[in-house]
């Protein structure tokens, strides 16, 4: 493990700069409740002092900084702080909470896991939504000119629309036909993920080089023929690669479809935790979500290692 | 010999219209090929060799001229599957055994299961890869990959061989073994094998009947029938004939230089 040391250096480089951020970040509060607390601070009063530069500020009062890092509702919570509100908020919520999934029987709305799962279920549903929409569009633009020339610029004008802005008007144009709940994140989150797996796919049928074309035509092969045997196969390396951005973007998806509705999920989560100052919730619920995302694109890493292995391309 | 030619080409032309214009790639190209014989093409690059190959296989259209494989179209010959093709490279797919890149022309063409493994099977043996069929292609050396993208040419039995330099990328002792090979499985096959090669000594080595040509336009400056007998040890290239017959294809090769 020799990049274990350097992998380390740079986790720690980051803990140290979000903790050193932390102080002038926080600094305004820090201050007002030093002073409500009966400490001297300079310059006095919280309408002077916000004229006062962040970093003038700390080094004016360096003896009432000790708060810093302790602070509730702090503008940047410490790293600690997230961490804790993730234990909080995942195991001690749900193994010693009242509405945990312990005591209970079901999952406490008040916890990650449980807005993970809702993310998790629209994320999946939008993955597969988008990925097979992606790859019957990929055959078809592979196989027609016609279909090359009128579907592919679609396809990339959608994916230069801000999908924050594009996301309530799907919500509220889904709804108006009946349809709520999980499938109108599903459908934001395939429309995220559908592009990258277009453009990897028709990069990888159309992978295989001229000779290998030339010797499926000296069997006569047929145009299926050709798809099954030899375009699809050829195609798997490009495919893996699109679907782990794809299911990254999927993820994005459902948590932008979660901004509006506030019906739970990771997105109703961060926008409550914005909402009402929690931004120990917020920063949580980034961290669960990256976290999230990680795990996704590393199962389709090991479905495509897997998959290689047994197609026997790789060792 | 009274037999119609298996491929008979008459005054045969392939223009290619580029962005500079024309290129003739064929022009005027006669040729007959009886049924069993072993004719390379030999010339420098840009003779039309392997274009002249590629429309015998119908992968190429001529603009000009008449020519016939069975005695139909080549178009008609390839969907008749007249013709095994072997390419430069092996061209094996890595993603299947040995035995399923040979299995490959035997699935399109829907031969049934029986007779695809008894297929399989037999032609490895033929190209003495029996034992290798499990395995996949990375695993295997250059020379046996060639020998699997021959046995898959193979599979299916079609009484045509066309081979476009197949032996080009391999070294030279790997080369004299496999043109060895391939004049036995010639003979015991009896098919008719067109060969493109830029080797003067396999031409020579492997072939009845060698057609030098020359490039821009590409054109057949000769034909040489050779007079070597059919059984040849890898030491008849130092035999007199062997030297007489590479010395005419030298001066034949040297001739369509002159021109340029």
């Amino acid at each position: 493990m020799k990049a274990l040391g350097p992998i380390l250096a740079v986790v720690a480089a980051i803990i140290t700069l979000w903790y050193a951020a932390a102080v002038p970040m926080n600094i305004q509060e820090v201050l007002t409740q030093a002073e409500r607390g009966g400490a001297v601070v300079d310059p006095e009063g919280a309408m002077t002092r916000r004229d006062v530069s962040r970093f003038a500020l700390v080094l004016r009062n360096t003896e009432h900084l000790s708060e810093s890092w302790s602070m509730e509702r702090a503008r940047l919570p410490a790293p600690h702080q997230v961490v804790k509100e993730l234990w909080v908020s995942t195991w001690d919520e749900e193994v010693n909470g009242r509405r945990g999934i312990v005591k209970s029987g079901s999952l406490s709305n008040r916890s990650l896991i449980y807005h993970g799962s809702i993310t998790l279920g629209a994320t999946i549903i939008g993955f597969l939504i988008g990925s097979g929409l992606g790859i019957l569009l990929a055959v078809g633009i592979v196989h027609s000119k016609t279909m090359d020339m009128s579907v592919m610029p679609w396809a990339i004008v959608s994916q230069t629309i801000p999908i924050v802005a594009l996301a309530p008007m799907i919500i509220v144009v889904l709804y108006s036909i009946g349809v709520e709940g999980l499938l109108p994140k599903a459908v934001i989150s395939a429309y995220l993920s559908f592009f990258p797996v277009v453009v990897g796919m028709v990069k990888g049928l159309r992978s295989p080089d001229a000779m290998q074309t030339d010797l499926l035509r000296t069997y006569g092969a047929s145009k299926p023929q050709a798809l099954w045997k030899l375009r699809l196969p050829a195609s798997v390396p490009y495919l893996f690669a699109s679907l782990k951005i794809g299911i990254a973007a999927s993820l994005v998806g459902a948590i932008v479809g979660e901004l509006p509705v506030q019906r739970g999920g990771l997105g109703a989560r961060m926008l409550g935790g914005s909402y009402y100052g929690q931004t120990e919730q917020l920063w949580a619920a980034l961290f669960f979500a990256a976290a999230l995302a990680a795990i996704l694109v590393w199962l389709i890493g090991w479905i495509e290692r897997r998959t290689l292995r047994r197609m026997g391309v790789t060792p | 010999m009274t037999q119609a030619p298996v491929i008979s080409a008459a005054h045969l032309d392939l223009t290619f219209q580029t962005n500079d214009g024309p290129v003739h790639a064929l022009r005027d190209v006669s040729l007959d090929i009886a049924k069993g014989e072993f004719v390379s093409f030999i010339g420098p690059s840009g003779c039309g060799k392997t274009t002249f190959l590629r429309c015998i296989a119908g992968l190429e259209e001529p603009t000009g001229g008449t020519l016939t494989v069975n005695g139909m179209t080549p178009d008609q010959a390839r969907r008749s599957r007249a013709y095994g093709y072997v390419f430069q490279a092996a061209g094996l797919y890595p993603w299947r055994t040995i035995g399923g890149n040979v299995r490959l022309p035997l699935e399109i063409m829907r031969f049934s299961k029986e007779e695809q493994a008894e297929r399989v099977k037999r032609t490895l043996e033929l190209v003495d890869l029996a034992g290798f069929e499990k395995k996949f292609p990375w695993q295997l050396s250059g020379g046996m990959q060639q020998r699997a993208s021959i046995a898959r040419a193979l599979a299916f039995d079609a009484d045509i061989l066309l081979m476009d330099e197949p032996f080009g990328a391999l070294d030279e002792i790997v080369r004299d073994h496999l043109n060895e090979e391939l004049l036995k499985l010639w003979d015991r096959t009896g098919k008719t094998i067109g060969f493109v090669t830029h080797s003067i000594p396999e031409a020579v080595y492997l072939s009845t009947k060698i057609v030098v040509m020359s490039p821009r336009p590409g054109r057949i400056t000769d034909v040489i029938e050779s007079t070597l007998p059919r059984e040849r040890p890898l030491d008849i290239r130092d035999s007199a004939e062997f030297i007489a017959i590479a010395h005419r294809v030298r001066d034949g090769l040297r001739a369509g230089h002159i021109d340029d």
